[in-house]
């Protein structure tokens, strides 16, 4: 059994581990039989290659601004519209739901070319506002909060509120933000890991100029003859924070994985 | 006026709180999903302002585009060496996490790692794997005798190590789904099992997987509706051409829509190739959930 869980740390580590490999090396090392399996030297001189040849520190920056605002406007209007749908009663609440969970199933290519040009019209395109804006709300995050909350919030306490006069934002602000918190830091990490990892949209809307991480990572990588150690210490620039990140809170998110399982 | 008030509160601001996601997943999400439909019955392009009506000119063409059969046979075939060796092995995986283990968490934790890293940077670090020159797997094949592959150039070769790149990604993630849906399962039913002298193997295939179909079914449909949009791996892995590869041996549906929308800037004929895209993601789904629901009964 512990076989099995050795071989899959082996199988999931290992890849990361050799890019660490090719990252630390100059690029005709690789070129060896057999190529080298322990950590090199070159790491930093590759870093500094790295940052000369693609805006990386600008890229970083850029990627910290999109997934920050997203992620705290994902957080926001999913717990407030969870609110709604898990507590209070209005008209065509079920129908409304319903289509939130069924515009999960659409892909995201289907009005990538529309959505192109609505940024081209609006002179979003090429800012980081044409990342961002598309990103504000998630579907996902209504439904998780609305799961949530209808559980997590005990009607009484809410009835004793509105009979201490509470209306329903006071409501929000006191009993259900506080309660929410747990349900919104899961979903604020999945958020966060998502739009940094984010590709294809980023890749089409931003310039080589003003990029993200991963668009700065398709640039590294491009061209005929392709530098792997310089292409790989990208990779690890791009890939370091969010792991710090894991491993901090990896714990959590298993949780809201699995949660979001059971009941998805 | 306070009453009128409350009842306003009570009866109207619920939509207030909901009013934000639909106004921007009305502008952002299904405006552009409609508006593609549109784009797709004229001759549209980016440097043109005129916009004639086709009809459904765009799809006839599609329906004889050599190309876009291409990416369909390699989006399809791509799917299936990733999904199937994929959720085998989670299953496989999900199981041995569900035992009484040392360190769950930590155990876990190793299984969701590959799924932390970006799409871009699992295409960078297997492209260097798969390398015709210097790659690691080539290394090995030749420590071993068995030749040299040049995996870019090849169908089959390059489809393989886009496939190894998605269930690298995505079999700990699975995993764990499944092994929420495990953990639902009664404890008792292993005990007793164990008492008849079944097997770790039987055991999850008696008692498991029968109790965790739906999750089962869940994780297919999801797979596949990531399976049909596959684009980063193909593109990275041709070194950011939207080509895929020389004769184009893994250019995939969303690599071809990129290549006539992005390169070409044939919004038409790109939307044509986005709702057909759509369309085969359905039908996709449905064949599935047909399937799925038919081994369900028997």
């Amino acid at each position: 059994m512990y076989l099995c869980l050795i071989a899959l740390a082996f199988f999931s580590g290992f890849p990361l581990y050799w890019s660490l490999v090719v990252a630390s090396h100059d690029n005709s090392v690789l070129g060896q039989t057999p190529p080298p399996f322990g950590l090199g030297s070159n790491f930093f001189i590759n870093i500094g290659r790295a940052f000369d040849t693609v805006p990386f520190a600008k890229a970083l920056l850029n990627s910290f601004i999109v997934s920050t605002s997203i992620t705290v406007s994902v957080v926001l209007f999913s717990t407030l519209a969870g609110f709604a749908f898990a507590k209070l009663k209005f008209r065509g609440r079920n129908a409304l739901l319903l289509m939130i969970v069924a515009t999960m199933m659409v892909p995201t290519q289907l009005g990538i070319i529309p959505l192109y040009m609505l940024m081209a019209k609006t002179a979003m395109i090429g800012t980081l506002y044409a990342v961002i804006v598309p990103s504000m709300v998630s579907a996902f995050g209504v439904f998780f909060m609305a799961q949530f909350l209808q559980e997590a919030v005990p009607n009484e306490l809410l009835e004793a509120a509105r009979a201490d006069g509470c209306n329903t934002i006071r409501m929000f602000w006191h009993v259900v933000l506080p309660a929410a918190r747990p349900a919104a830091a899961v979903l604020g990490m999945l958020t966060f890991m998502t739009a940094w990892n984010d590709f294809f949209w980023p890749l089409v809307v931003l310039t080589p100029e003003e990029p993200t991480v991963q668009v700065a990572l398709s640039t590294l990588a491009s061209g005929y003859v392709q530098d792997f150690s310089l292409s790989l210490t990208g990779t690890i620039i791009a890939t370091v924070p969010l792991l710090v990140l894991f491993g901090l809170l990896g714990k959590h998110i298993i949780g809201g994985i699995m949660q979001g399982a059971v009941k998805g | 006026m306070k009453n009128f008030l409350y009842r306003m509160d009570l009866k109207g601001s619920p939509y207030l709180y909901i009013a934000p996601f639909f106004l921007v997943f009305a502008a952002f999400g299904l405006f552009p999903l409609v508006y593609t439909g549109w784009v797709s019955l004229h001759d549209w392009e980016l440097i043109s302002d005129d916009h004639t009506w086709v009809g459904f000119a765009n799809y006839t063409k599609l329906f004889g585009d050599t190309y876009f059969w291409n990416a369909l046979w390699n989006t399809l075939s791509i799917w299936v060496m990733s999904t199937i060796p994929q959720l085998l092995m989670a299953l496989v995986l999900a199981h041995v996490l569900n035992q009484r283990l040392r360190a769950p968490t930590f155990w876990r934790m190793t299984a969701l790692l590959p799924n932390i890293t970006s799409v871009a940077a699992v295409a960078l670090i297997f492209a260097q794997i798969f390398g015709r020159d210097y790659g690691l797997v080539n290394y090995l094949l030749g420590v071993f005798g068995l030749g040299h592959i040049d995996w870019q150039s090849g169908t089959a070769s390059s489809q393989i190590a886009i496939s190894a790149m998605i269930i690298w990604r995505w079999t700990g993630n699975n995993a764990l789904i499944y092994l929420a849906a495990m953990q639902a399962v009664p404890r008792d039913l292993y005990a007793a099992a164990s008492l008849d002298g079944a097997s770790s193997f039987q055991q999850l295939t008696k008692i498991t997987i029968p109790a965790i179909r739906p999750t089962i079914l869940f994780t297919v449909i999801i797979s596949t509706i990531g399976g049909m949009q596959v684009l980063a791996e193909p593109l990275l892995f041709g070194g950011a051409s939207p080509t895929g590869g020389s004769d184009r041996q893994f250019q995939t549906l969303s690599l071809y829509l990129y290549e006539v929308g992005f390169s070409r800037f044939d919004f038409g004929y790109a939307s044509t190739a986005a709702w057909a895209m759509f369309g085969i993601i359905v039908i996709a789904a449905l064949i599935n959930y047909l399937i799925t629901s038919r081994l369900r009964r028997s």
